[in-house]
């Protein structure tokens, strides 16, 4: 890039931002360990669309980020021109309580689209850890909490999108209403798609509504066989857990295992302790029922910006599989692990120490593959990434296709290159 | 149900009869002799599905048993240039499985083995041309079913559920197919077998698996699905309830959504919808209702117990006359019967109908059905209503008698207004019988031009020639091509060594 195109694109990104609203970037907006270029902060989707379409004409790489608490997940890009910021974005534009559906800006907050539910008894079923990320941000890394076991995940929350291509045009799929068939289902494609695909800059969400009472049972099993026991007890069981979620801070110690129950004031606090006397009586380990949840209940395992984070994914009856894998893993490669995550889905976090050498740790995730269906690298230090194929093998046949879908979303590949499976 | 509504507009290069006869001849290499049809009385069999206001006689039509003989007869269209449509069971209701007249029918008739029932993993994978039912009475008697209970149930297959995301009344509590898949086996349209899902509940990469499903078969044939099974409630509890109007009803279901309760299921049927019924199957709903409730929960018993009561006191609170609870299967099977036999029975009243499908705001219920009725007394068209009330799903019927001279053309006026007020209050064109060929025409006003395009990209993505049951749900053909725009960095040639880049 010549001076003179430079500043014709800084002149041209500053007309589409507005005059206060493109900075130079300092080293706190890197992605990934990326030094970008600019920062362009949007209000909407308009202006978002604007930004694009200036970034299309200069040929710039563009990174969209929300309140940036994931800036270190997935792989770093092969280039950021711009980060384009929508954290401005931040209005709940629609609340349709009668309708359970709420409608809200791209940058808006977690914990201003709860505050805004809760008014009306309701929810947002995603009580994923990090409340400062974003409605956009937390569809485009598909990130979940406990919930995740009776609710769904955000694919299954999210109704409606509008989304700006990489070529700056303004698109939506889905809608306003639940039920939906109309079209293609792109909202599926955008969520977990790291911005690779197109810019998030409003979601709809359906809400549920806001149980009278929580009520948590916990057991400390001293094994992995006797977590399995506990957590296939749990699954079967017919007062319909809202979540089950384990807890293992050391590879060789005990494991916690915690089921969340939800309900009528009345009731719920009865079937919990039927269910806490099940598993008990199945698991001979004492069951304890609490009206709040366990500390660790629904935060990392890992320091979400300077850790190591994995994510392993199993068929939930191989879970005490994968536990057993994690400690002969962590074991046999040296690295420490602490094991958390949804029990009853079968996918867990685990952490590894933040200054892990980074051949240990590709050499803990390839014993670890083994013993999972899949092991993917959540964040960590650009040295990690680099040390190690973050996915994991993908299907070849999907694995096309998806490179098929990019290249005709974003054909100039401009758009957080490199950041997805497979270098997409 | 006919009426002179022409099939979809958009016809891709039509194939040689030459080209034919040799595809044809391959098909016979590759499958049985009775798996490939094209005796002309036989092909006409596959005419239409549900929606038989369409009719397209197919040039070909195969019965593959298994996923490599689907794979062979893809690879042979894609060799030939040959359009192809897949097809379960034909129940669809919006001519999704319309044939293609100089293409192939894919039949899935003939895989209907149930593969793997996994409950320790609560899933089972199933062959695509599986009934539905036949999922939940394989695990039944052990505790779990199949949740997607779409009223075809009985007929329709899991591969059409796939494709058009089928709901069915307790989707309200349960989701849609799209929430009940795990994984796919997929031949695309190139006729690669592809995996989409693996044997976690998750996997790296986009979410192609929710892509693929409500796609209407544009996308590729399903070969395997492995769904999710879920565990049988503790406790099911069922009441019908009889208001003096729909108001009221709505007002009930309002409340009772208010209260925080989730139901299963809540349906609603007008007054005309009623008398259908009780024509059609003597259901005995409450005498002189003009509208009635179904209004299921199930779950823990403790809750249920709870919530049940208070449902019925939120209908008595908004002027239900009479509530009857279901005090065992059989009577809920009763209280169903009129609601489910709603469709078939509006026959009873009228020669034609047409069955609409549209989706509003359930807030926007009331002043939706004022709408209908007006729209009803002023060109004397008569509508019954029947809808998943829930989630604001309407299933408007359209009466005529298509002997009538211009009868079937003021219905379908009736009928597109209908549409029209659903996309007017914000909601969809379709909540469950999707796109197909019959509401092509309607996607350009609840889309942007640009939204399609989009749409499409992912259709360019598996499909680049548009051979994978063409002229469905997008009213224009994407061209898909080279897609305009420069490559960065490095070409892959050089990357590989084979050229130097200047």
């Amino acid at each position: 890039m010549s001076t003179g195109t430079t500043n014709t694109a800084r002149d041209d990104l500053a007309a589409a931002t507005g005059p206060d609203h493109l900075r130079e970037a300092t080293d706190r907006d890197a992605v990934g360990g990326v030094q970008p270029r600019w920062v362009a902060e949007v209000d909407g989707t308009e202006r978002a669309a604007a930004v694009l379409r200036a970034a299309a004409a200069n040929d710039l790489t563009v990174v969209p980020r929300g309140a940036g608490t994931k800036t270190t997940w997935a792989g770093p890009p092969h280039s950021a021109d711009v980060v384009l910021d929508l954290s401005r974005a931040n209005a709940v534009l629609e609340h349709a309580a009668g309708d359970l559906v709420l409608r809200a800006q791209a940058g808006t907050p977690l914990s201003e689209i709860q505050r805004v539910a809760r008014t009306a008894g309701q929810q947002l079923a995603i009580d994923q850890p990090l409340l400062a990320a974003t409605a956009g941000g937390v569809i485009a890394t598909n990130t979940s909490g406990p919930g995740r076991h009776l609710f769904g995940g955000i694919r299954d929350l999210l109704i409606g999108i509008t989304v700006v291509r990489a070529d700056g045009t303004p698109t939506t799929s889905g809608g306003k209403v639940v039920k939906n068939v109309a079209g293609y289902d792109l909202g599926k494609l955008y969520t977990g798609s790291y911005g690779t695909l197109g810019v998030i800059t409003e979601a709809t969400f359906r809400l549920h509504p806001l149980a009278e009472d929580h009520r948590w049972i916990t057991l400390t099993a001293p094994d992995a066989a006797t977590a399995d026991h506990a957590v296939t007890t749990l699954r079967a069981s017919q007062q319909v857990p809202t979540a089950i979620e384990l807890d293992q801070p050391s590879p060789d110690g005990p494991i916690a295992v915690s089921a969340q129950l939800e309900g009528r004031a009345t009731v719920t606090e009865n079937r919990t302790r039927q269910l806490a006397d099940l598993l008990a009586q199945r698991t001979g380990v004492p069951a304890e029922t609490t009206g709040t949840a366990p500390d660790w209940w629904g935060h990392y395992p890992f320091d979400p910006v300077e850790g190591i984070g994995l994510r392993l994914g199993a068929a939930p009856a191989q879970l005490s599989t994968m536990l057993e894998g994690a400690r002969h893993a962590s074991r046999s490669t040296g690295v420490p692990l602490a094991l958390r995550g949804a029990a009853g889905w079968g996918v867990l976090h685990a952490a590894a120490p933040a200054d892990t050498d980074p051949a240990a740790a590709a050499e803990l995730v390839a014993a670890l593959r083994g013993r999972a269906d899949y092991v993917a690298l959540v964040c960590g230090p650009q040295q990690v990434h680099a040390a190690l194929d973050p996915s994991g093998a993908v299907d070849s046949g999907a694995l096309t296709l998806m490179r098929r879908v990019k290249d005709q979303f974003d054909p100039d590949h401009r758009l957080a290159p490199g950041r997805f499976v497979g270098g997409i | 149900m006919e009426s002179t509504r022409s099939g979809p507009a958009a016809t891709p290069p039509a194939a040689e009869p030459a080209a034919l006869d040799g595809l044809i001849r391959q098909f016979r290499q590759a499958l049985p002799t009775d798996a490939v049809i094209t005796d002309p009385q036989r092909l006409r069999t596959y005419e239409c599905d549900g929606l038989a206001s369409y009719k397209v006689v197919p040039a070909v039509v195969v019965l593959p048993e298994n996923t490599e003989q689907v794979q062979a007869v893809v690879r042979a269209c894609t060799e030939r240039d040959v359009p192809f449509v897949a097809r379960g069971s034909g129940t669809g209701l919006s001519g999704g499985a319309l044939p293609h007249a100089d293409g192939v029918l894919v039949v899935t008739s003939k895989m209907r083995r149930i593969l793997e029932t996994d409950l320790a993993n609560e899933r089972a994978v199933v062959e695509p041309g599986v009934i539905n039912l036949d999922v939940t009475k394989e695990v039944s008697a052990r505790g779990y079913y199949f949740a997607p209970d779409p009223s075809s149930q009985q007929v329709c297959s899991v591969g059409g559920n796939v494709a058009e995301n089928s709901g069915g009344a307790h989707c309200l509590k349960y989701g849609f197919t799209t929430n009940h898949v795990l994984g796919m086996e997929v031949v695309s349209p190139d006729g690669e077998i592809v995996q989409l899902g693996g044997d976690a509940r998750e996997a790296p990469g986009y979410d192609l698996l929710g892509a693929f499903i409500g796609s209407e078969g544009t996308l590729g044939v399903v070969t395997k699905i492995t769904v999710r099974l879920m565990r049988s409630p503790e406790a099911v509890q069922t009441l019908l309830a009889g208001f003096a109007t729909t108001d009221e009803a709505g007002a009930a279901v309002s409340a009772i959504i208010a209260d925080g309760v989730t139901p299963a299921a809540i349906e609603m049927m007008d007054a005309l919808s009623i008398e259908a019924a009780e024509q059609a199957v003597a259901c005995g709903y409450p005498e002189g209702a003009g509208a009635v409730l179904v209004v299921e929960l199930e779950g823990p018993a403790a809750e249920v117990e709870h919530t049940f009561a208070e449902v019925q006191q939120h209908c008595r609170e908004h002027g239900a006359f009479e509530v009857r609870v279901a005090a065992d299967a059989d009577e809920r099977a009763t209280i169903w019967k009129g609601r489910k036999s709603a469709f078939a029975a509006v026959g009873r009243i009228s020669p034609d109908y047409i069955v609409q499908d549209g989706v509003i705001p359930r807030t926007a219920l009331g002043e939706v059905l004022g709408r209908i009725a007006d729209l009803s007394a002023e060109s004397g068209v008569r509508v019954a209503n029947v809808f998943h009330a829930g989630d604001g799903n309407l299933h408007p019927l359209v009466l005529f008698d298509g002997s009538q001279p211009g009868a079937a053309e003021r219905a379908e006026e009736v009928s597109g207004a209908i549409l029209d007020l659903c996309i007017e209050h914000g909601g969809s064109i379709t909540g469950e019988h999707g796109v197909g060929a019959d509401k092509v025409k309607y996607m350009g006003r609840m889309f942007t031009p640009e939204d399609l395009d989009t749409m499409q990209r992912v259709r360019c993505a598996f499909d680049p020639d548009g051979r994978c049951n063409p002229g469905k749900v997008f009213p224009t053909p994407r061209l898909c091509g080279e897609v305009p725009g420069r490559r960065r960095g490095v070409h892959p040639l050089t990357e590989a060594g084979l050229a130097d880049q200047f």
